[in-house]
């Protein structure tokens, strides 16, 4: 078997695009999802128990699901229920990009509320009581005292579900949107060169996460350092 | 009027009475201890002042506000009332400064220069001024808990309450936050304090409380209360905590 370098050389630029695309929903997805799935924690932690409800039922029905069918119901759902919505004569294109995008917050935010639930919970009660005592209000209370002490106890958490997202967006894949892996499966099938494709993929994958997960560790003896 | 007012309260956990019919005042300027055994409700009956417990019945009127009231604005209310707590719970994520500075300027809309102002002031009244760049886990409890009553004066309360302050400090620490909480109660200030320190309630409390079993048992001048404490309870209780 000859294995060529050329290959991959030459489909460089055209990855880069796809790489691009893979960072750009790490970091949008990893975002909205930390933004909405900190309201659901403050929500399954609220005394209003539809709230809780609400929440719960959310969080349990996405970490049920395995990934790959909420992106394909969000692909072939959407266009129909938007097309509901709107009574137009055609699903309306959301198209496989926005789809992703969509997709990723809505499932990390899942994710996300459950770390930030535990990372709320770490907090004591007192800090709560204090703040309180002082005038804050709820909302006060949570945005200027709580939330930042619980967003640095669970920092560690947070980043090592970033990068398990990074591996996750790959999943893409199935609604044809070309990230990584989808630009590296096109230029493999188009040479076929497989071997060549795939092992270069692997091989930054596993160079990149492997690295962040050692960053990851090193913060996280600093944090228990400055506790 | 008085400045706290307790009628006739009464707070359930469950099926579990905490509260038993508590009445009793704090007055203008006065110092009131409460004292008594471990869950006795000593701290559940402060913590309702500023609505921090709540309670299902009777009335607790603050400065001429019912707390209980649904439309009283509990956030503008426990502004006004300063609070010390066992635990200190300064906010570890922030300065000396920050600690001090943060509900003057989100609650009273001080400006910064204002707030920074007052707080280095309150912080040299408590000694603490040279420690304002550092945080809360950088000192001893002692140092925490004169900020914590730093804080709490920040906001000119017109009353302060103070949760067993010095419970958790290590023994060579409980003199230097009582002085803080002595030179205060000279200046005039109202409050009402849990604690076991009878030492403090000699030299300062106007009157003592003493409850048992979510009761108070007990509500006398500080020398009835020393002298010849009327209920078998407060005698027992007292035997047990001066004989050493």
């Amino acid at each position: 078997m000859n294995f060529d370098l050329t290959i991959i050389v030459n489909a460089l630029p055209y990855l880069w695009k796809g790489f691009q695309y893979t960072l750009e929903l790490t970091a949008i997805a990893a975002a909205g999802g930390l933004f909405f799935g900190t309201l659901l924690a403050l929500a399954r932690l609220s005394s209003i128990h539809a709230l809780q409800m609400v929440a719960a039922g959310y969080v349990n029905l996405m970490r049920s699901i395995p990934l790959v069918l909420v992106i394909f119901w969000f692909f072939f759902l959407v266009p129909l229920i938007l097309q509901a919505i709107t009574g137009a004569t055609r699903p309306p294109q959301v198209g496989a990009e926005r789809t992703a995008i969509i997709t990723f917050i809505m499932f990390e935010a899942a994710y996300f509320c459950e770390i930030m639930r535990a990372g709320i919970q770490s907090i004591p009660r007192g800090q709560i009581f204090s703040s309180y005592a002082l005038g804050l209000t709820y909302s006060q209370t949570m945005r200027l005292v709580i939330l930042p002490q619980a967003f640095r106890n669970m920092l560690p958490v947070l980043l090592t579900q970033t990068i398990i997202l990074f591996q996750d967006t790959s999943l893409v894949y199935v609604i044809s949107a070309t990230d990584f892996v989808g630009a590296a499966a096109k230029v493999a099938q188009r040479d076929s060169k497989l071997v060549e494709m795939y092992l270069f993929v692997a091989l930054v994958y596993f160079t990149l996460c492997f690295s962040l997960s050692l960053a990851v560790k090193q913060l996280q003896q600093k944090i228990a350092v400055i506790r | 009027m008085p400045m706290i007012e307790f009628k006739s309260v009464n707070k359930w956990y469950g099926g579990f009475q905490v509260l038993r019919d508590c009445t009793t005042k704090v007055e203008k300027g006065e110092v009131v201890v409460v004292c008594g055994p471990s869950g006795s409700g000593k701290s559940t009956l402060i913590k309702c002042v500023n609505a921090l417990e709540p309670f299902q019945q009777g009335e607790i009127i603050v400065n001429g506000q019912s707390v209980g009231d649904k439309t009283t604005n509990l956030p503008r209310l426990r502004s006004q009332i300063g609070m010390v707590f066992q635990h200190f719970e300064l906010f570890p994520h922030m300065t000396v400064l920050e600690n001090l500075n943060l509900a003057q300027v989100k609650v009273l809309g001080r400006g910064a220069d204002e707030a920074a102002e007052k707080s280095q002031m309150l912080l040299k009244r408590v000694g603490m001024l040279d420690h304002a760049p550092k945080f809360p886990g950088q000192l001893s409890g002692g140092q925490q808990q004169r900020v914590a009553i730093a804080r709490g004066l920040a906001m000119d309360p017109i009353a302060m309450l103070f949760d067993e302050p010095t419970s958790a400090l290590d023994p060579e620490m409980i003199n230097e936050v009582l002085d803080v909480m002595v030179e205060l109660a000279h200046e005039g200030m109202t409050m009402m304090c849990v604690t076991h320190e009878m030492g403090f309630a000699r030299k300062v409390a106007h009157r003592v409380i003493f409850m048992d079993r979510g009761e108070i048992v007990e509500d006398a001048t500080k020398d009835e209360f020393f002298g010849t404490p009327r209920s078998e309870r407060a005698q027992l209780f007292l035997s047990k905590i001066l004989q050493h």
